[in-house]
């Protein structure tokens, strides 16, 4: 079973595979954002709002790449995308809980 | 307008914090190199040139409302249509109002109108980054101060 909501798995790789023009097929659970799909930091500003919009959530990027500067998170944390989507599903459930 | 520097705003005329939301006068000039191509003995404001006023104005309200500390850079148009002509000397009023804001981005809608018409409008993303320089930053505030924005 996995470990991550497949439901916003699927819209999330929709997304990504939209906006940035990627082939959907190439995106995987373990795939990173920016090391294997080769986002690039504008194009995640898309994907971000992208996904900010479908989920009605504010994914804090600028707060995770702090941490991976600073080092008090790896990269793969925030970008490989069964962790991202794990991230937007706890956005998601904070946002219902409020 | 102030096309050799690509200015396109010459006035703040309402600004709304709690709708986020500001309006902006753009003086279009008499005369202009750009009217010599565009297009020869029919000049006419380029369309670009309205989508472009439409995200400068969102960029005016993203320095006033993150108070200058964060550098507006247009990202993203979508739905862009151009919906009219424009002709040298017209007096145009440019809004936007913010939609969405994100880590980084803000999203906004716009449109122009000249003579209470709509003559343009666009979907607008802008990234937002820290300032370069101070210099930059200081530049920014005097032009907004130039425009009534502050």
């Amino acid at each position: 079973m996995a470990d991550y909501n497949q439901a916003t798995y699927d819209a999330v790789a929709e997304i990504i595979a939209e906006v940035s023009s990627i082939d959907r097929t190439t995106i995987a659970p373990d795939s990173h954002a920016i090391n294997d799909l080769g986002i690039d930091s504008l194009d995640f500003l898309d994907v971000t709002f992208a996904i900010d919009k479908k989920f009605g959530i504010k994914m804090p990027v600028e707060k995770w790449m702090e941490d991976v500067n600073e080092g008090r998170a790896k990269a793969e944390e925030f970008f490989v995308m069964r962790n991202l989507v794990r991230h937007i599903d706890a956005l998601v459930a904070q946002k219902a809980a409020a | 307008m102030r096309f050799e520097r690509f200015q396109l705003i010459d006035r703040v005329e309402r600004l709304d914090r709690p709708r986020k939301a500001i309006v902006c006068r753009c003086d279009v000039p008499h005369e202009s190199s750009i009217f010599d191509g565009h297009f020869p003995g029919h000049p006419l404001l380029p369309g670009t040139l309205m989508i472009e006023a439409i995200a400068q104005s969102c960029g005016m309200l993203v320095l006033v409302l993150h108070e200058f500390r964060r550098m507006p850079v247009l990202i993203g148009v979508d739905n862009a249509r151009v919906r009219g002509m424009v002709k040298p000397g017209a007096v145009l009023a440019a809004e936007a109002r913010l939609v969405q804001e994100g880590a980084g981005y803000v999203a906004a809608t716009g449109h122009v109108t000249h003579a209470g018409k709509k003559v343009a409008e666009a979907e607008i993303r802008l990234g937002t980054l820290p300032f370069p320089s101070e210099f930059l930053r200081g530049e920014a505030r005097k032009f907004a101060r130039e425009i009534g924005l502050v």
